[in-house]
Formats: structure tokens, sequence, C-alpha cells
């Protein structure tokens, strides 16, 4: 168990000392988010009966939740790989679950600490209600898990800072772009209101919704099934590749 | 009793090539073991499948009757590695280092033996320094001291003096006789033979992923009379 605490917190540290590239400019960027699509279209558009900017608020602290998420547990694996300093953590006997569990629950800590400062931060923007405060938490906690968990499988993966960056352009940022973040799916053409329910971000951000508003494109059950469903598959392959040492004991 | 090392048939392949062709090598609790050969002769390959860091394609190894796969959380417990290349975490001070590794050992409040390796290994006055400041020497011995911080019982050392300046190297060698003759058995590899032939008591030399000599250092020595471990080196890579 001390294993798991020391590299918990060494990771919680990692990301720490270095706060202002990793918490206040993700925090600055969805503030920029909020300025920039919250003024142009608060006049125009109402979603679920509430102003856009209102709307917009949930939306973009899930998507900052996420990708701080990804890329926490991701930039710290690639970067220990490459500068070898991994080493350090696989000589010791650390057992693979720990190791896991220590990297995944770093990410969320980094996730909601970013999280949260959008939060506060658009409260001067837009009045804040939570209907269902518990929702919000489980959402932001367990989607932030599964993509701390894939940002691990991108950091194995991945032998150089490009193809983690190829990993992240091409698969993470559409992947929540494309989920509802500055929309709802019910604006959108038939179509791609179908491919969107194939997307378990859309889930992620429609349930992290639910509970600000009470309002939601799916029933907040089942988006929580979808994303616990993630986390598991998600998890097991990861602990799978962490057994075998993929892409980390030769 | 149990070796403090036992390694049977060791297969090792990176692709095409055989870096390590069936090694097998048994190291006595207390030992001074010296690896010896030439660049790329798979003694850091060997080295690293003990500790977990390369895996065998066939053949076994054990850290004091662990086995490193079946058993690895044991034996990486019992194991304390110095590796070859240079790495640090830069976001760290010596101590954070030093606490953190210790951390990842399961021990908690280990100052006061983190305090006496960095007394020892001459790094108290940096103790509070970020790696990054450090020079590539003393960078060197906060790796040495991470090997230690948990008072492994089999220390392997991958070329713990290269780069590391004369004063440094005799403190060192004095800190790890010290921990020798407390029990500690000691494996090394270096390619300053002055260094082996003083300090191991067996030496082995491989050459091409395989152990071409082993033999006491006194016995090798004896097979040529009035040389150095040096004139023994070349004599036998070249049989
Ligand atoms: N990760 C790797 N991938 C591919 N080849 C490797 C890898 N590690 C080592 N090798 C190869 O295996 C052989 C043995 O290398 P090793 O590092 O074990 O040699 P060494 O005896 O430690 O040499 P040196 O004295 O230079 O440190 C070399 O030919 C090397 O190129
Ligand atoms: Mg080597």
């Amino acid at each position: 168990m001390i294993g798991f605490w020391t590299l918990f917190y060494k990771e919680l540290l990692r990301f720490w000392k270095v706060a202002f590239q990793t918490v206040a400019a993700p925090v600055l960027t969805a503030l920029l988010y909020l300025l920039i699509f919250g003024h142009v279209l608060d006049e125009h558009v109402q979603v679920h009966g509430v102003r856009y900017i209102s709307f917009l608020v949930p939306g973009l602290v899930m998507m900052q939740v996420l990708q701080n998420a990804f890329a926490n547990s991701s930039s710290s694996l690639i970067q220990a790989k490459i500068t070898g300093s991994i080493v350090f953590v696989l000589l010791p006997p650390i057992p693979y679950g720990a190791f896991f569990a220590a990297y995944v629950l770093a990410s969320v800590v980094r996730g909601l600490m970013v999280g949260l400062g959008v939060l506060i931060a658009t409260l001067w923007f837009a009045e804040l209600r939570m209907a269902a405060p518990l929702w919000v938490l489980a959402f932001a906690v367990l989607s932030g898990a599964v993509l701390g968990a894939l940002g691990m499988i991108a950091g194995l993966w991945s032998e150089k800072f490009d193809q983690l960056a190829a990993f992240q352009n091409f698969l993470i940022m559409p992947l929540t772009m494309l989920s509802g973040v500055f929309y709802s799916i019910h604006s959108l053409p038939a179509v791609w209101q179908t491919v969107s329910h194939y997307n378990p971000v859309f889930y992620m951000i429609d349930g992290f919704r639910y509970g600000f508003f009470g309002v939601s494109d799916v029933a907040p059950e089942v988006s929580l099934t979808v994303v616990i469903a993630c986390f598991v598959a998600v998890s097991l392959l990861t602990l799978g590749l962490l057994k075998r040492g993929w892409k980390l004991r030769a | 009793m149990a070796a403090a090392v036992s390694i049977v048939d060791v297969v090792k392949h990176f692709g095409a090539l055989e870096a390590l062709a069936g090694v097998s090598l048994e190291i006595a609790e207390g030992e001074f073991f010296g690896l010896l050969g030439p660049n790329g002769a798979g003694k850091t390959t060997l080295i690293s499948t003990l500790a977990g860091l390369v895996r065998a394609d066939s053949g076994s190894l054990a850290v004091l009757g662990h086995d490193v796969v079946k058993d690895y959380r044991k034996a990486r417990g019992l194991l304390g590695m110095v590796p070859q290349e240079i790495v640090f975490d830069p976001f760290f001070s010596v101590r954070e280092t030093l606490r953190i590794q210790s951390g990842y050992f399961g021990l908690r409040h280990n100052d006061d033996w983190i305090d006496e390796i960095l007394e020892n290994l001459d790094l108290t006055s940096k103790a509070d320094t970020n790696m990054r400041r450090l020079s590539g020497g003393m960078k060197r011995r906060v790796l040495v001291a991470q090997a230690l911080v948990h008072k492994p019982p089999v220390i392997v050392l991958d070329e713990p003096t290269a780069g590391v300046d004369v004063e440094l190297r005799q403190g060192l060698w004095q800190f790890v006789r010290r921990l020798n003759g407390e029990g500690h058995t000691i494996i090394l590899t270096t390619h300053y033979l002055e260094e082996a032939e003083a300090l191991c008591g067996r030496i082995a030399l491989m050459k091409q992923g395989r152990i071409i000599a082993l033999d006491t250092t006194a016995n090798l020595m004896a097979a040529h009379p009035g040389g150095s471990l040096e004139d023994v080196f070349v004599r036998t890579m070249n049989q």
C-alpha cells in the first residue's frame, strides 16, 4: 500500500509543481471558449430551455476534465519512458494493480482540479445551477477515470511525443468535440444524432449536464451505465497490458 | 540455503540478435562478483533480466530463491540496481527522489538511512538541490543512492564509476566494501579492470552473450603469471 500511495503522491506532485501549465492554462482556454462562443451565441440560442451560455458551462467543464485526465497519465508515462526515469518505478515491487490505480487516480485529481477551476471562473459569466450534485460528481470522477486509463494506454503505446500527439489529435479531440460540448445533439441531423450515440464521450457530457439542469438528451441512468461499462472495459485492457509489461519491459 | 543469484540457461534475443546465448551463473550470498566483458557482450542485458526490466525468452532467474517472474515482488524487493545510463526525474530534489524511491519499496520514515547514504556518497550538501542542477557524476551518485534506499541484500552496480571523480570513486568503493562486509552481495560491471581486480572475489568474463571464463580472481590471475587482470582479459577474449 505504501508503494501505491507514494506513486500517487509522486504523480500529484509532478503536475502540481508545474500547475501553471497543467491547471491554470486549461482553465484559461475554457474561459476563452466561453467568452467567444457564449457571447456570440447567447442571444440567439436556447437549449433545453436554458440560456446558451449556461448550457455551455458544464460542457466546457467536462471537456477539460476529460482532456486533462488524459493528458496527465499519458504525458507522465511518455516522459518517463523517453527520459528513462521509468526504471525507478519498474525496479520496485509495485504490483501492476497499484501502478494502474495510482496513475488513474492522479489523472482524476488533475481533471477535477481543472474542472473545478473552470466552474469557479465561469461563475462571473453565468449563474450556476446544480440540480443533482451527486450526478455531477459521479460523472466527473468516472469519466476522468476512463480518460486517465486511456491516457495510460496511449502513454504505453507511444514511443515518441508525436505518436502521443496523434492519439490526442485524431482520437481524443474529435471524440470530445463531437460529443455535445457545444450543442445538444437534438440540433443535429438525424444521421449525426445516431452516430453520436456511438460516442462514449457523449454520455459523459450528457449525464454530467443532467446533474446541472435536471434535463438531458438521454436518461442519466443509461449514461451512467455506459460510462461504467467503458471504465470497466478500458481498465481491464490497461491492467492486461501492464501485467504483460507491454512496451515497458523488453 | 538459496544462492544470492541463480541464473539458469537464460536466452534473450533482440530481433535477430542473440544478446544472451544461454547463460548460467550462480552467485553465493556475500560474494563480491565481477561481470566483465567488452561493449555489447550482454552484461547489461543479463542484469536487466535479473531486475525484471527485460524478459528472458527462456531460462530462469532467481534472487535469493525468488523467481524474478513468478515471485517478482519478493525478487525485486531483495535487489538494488544501479542502471548504466544516467537517468533522473527532473521534478524533484535529491532528498525528494530518495524519499519517493523508499516509498516505492514500501518504506516510510527512512530519513536516517537516507542521511547515511548521502553522507557516504558525499551528497549531503546537495540534498535539497533539484536533480537538474547536479553534475553528471553527482547524478550517478544519486542513482547509487536510489539503489540502496531499501538496504537490498543483493546490489547490482552497472558501471557505477563511469564519469565519477577519483575521490568519490574511492569513497564509493569504501562504502560498497562496507556493505559487502555487512553481508550484502555485490555484483559489479566495470571497464576499469584494476577496480575489478582489487574488489572482486570472483569474476565472469562475457563475450557475445556467453560466459567464456568464470573463476576466482586469484585463479584467473594465476593462469597468466605476472600479468594484470587486463592481460587475462585480453588473452581470454582473443582465444
Ligand atoms: N533494447 C534493446 N534493443 C535491441 N538491442 C539491444 C537492446 N539492448 C541491448 N541490445 C543489444 O544487445 C547486445 C548486448 O547489449 P548490452 O547492453 O547487454 O551490452 P553490455 O555488455 O552491457 O555492453 P556495455 O559494456 O557497452 O555496456 C548489444 O549488441 C546491444 O546492441
Ligand atoms: Mg552495459
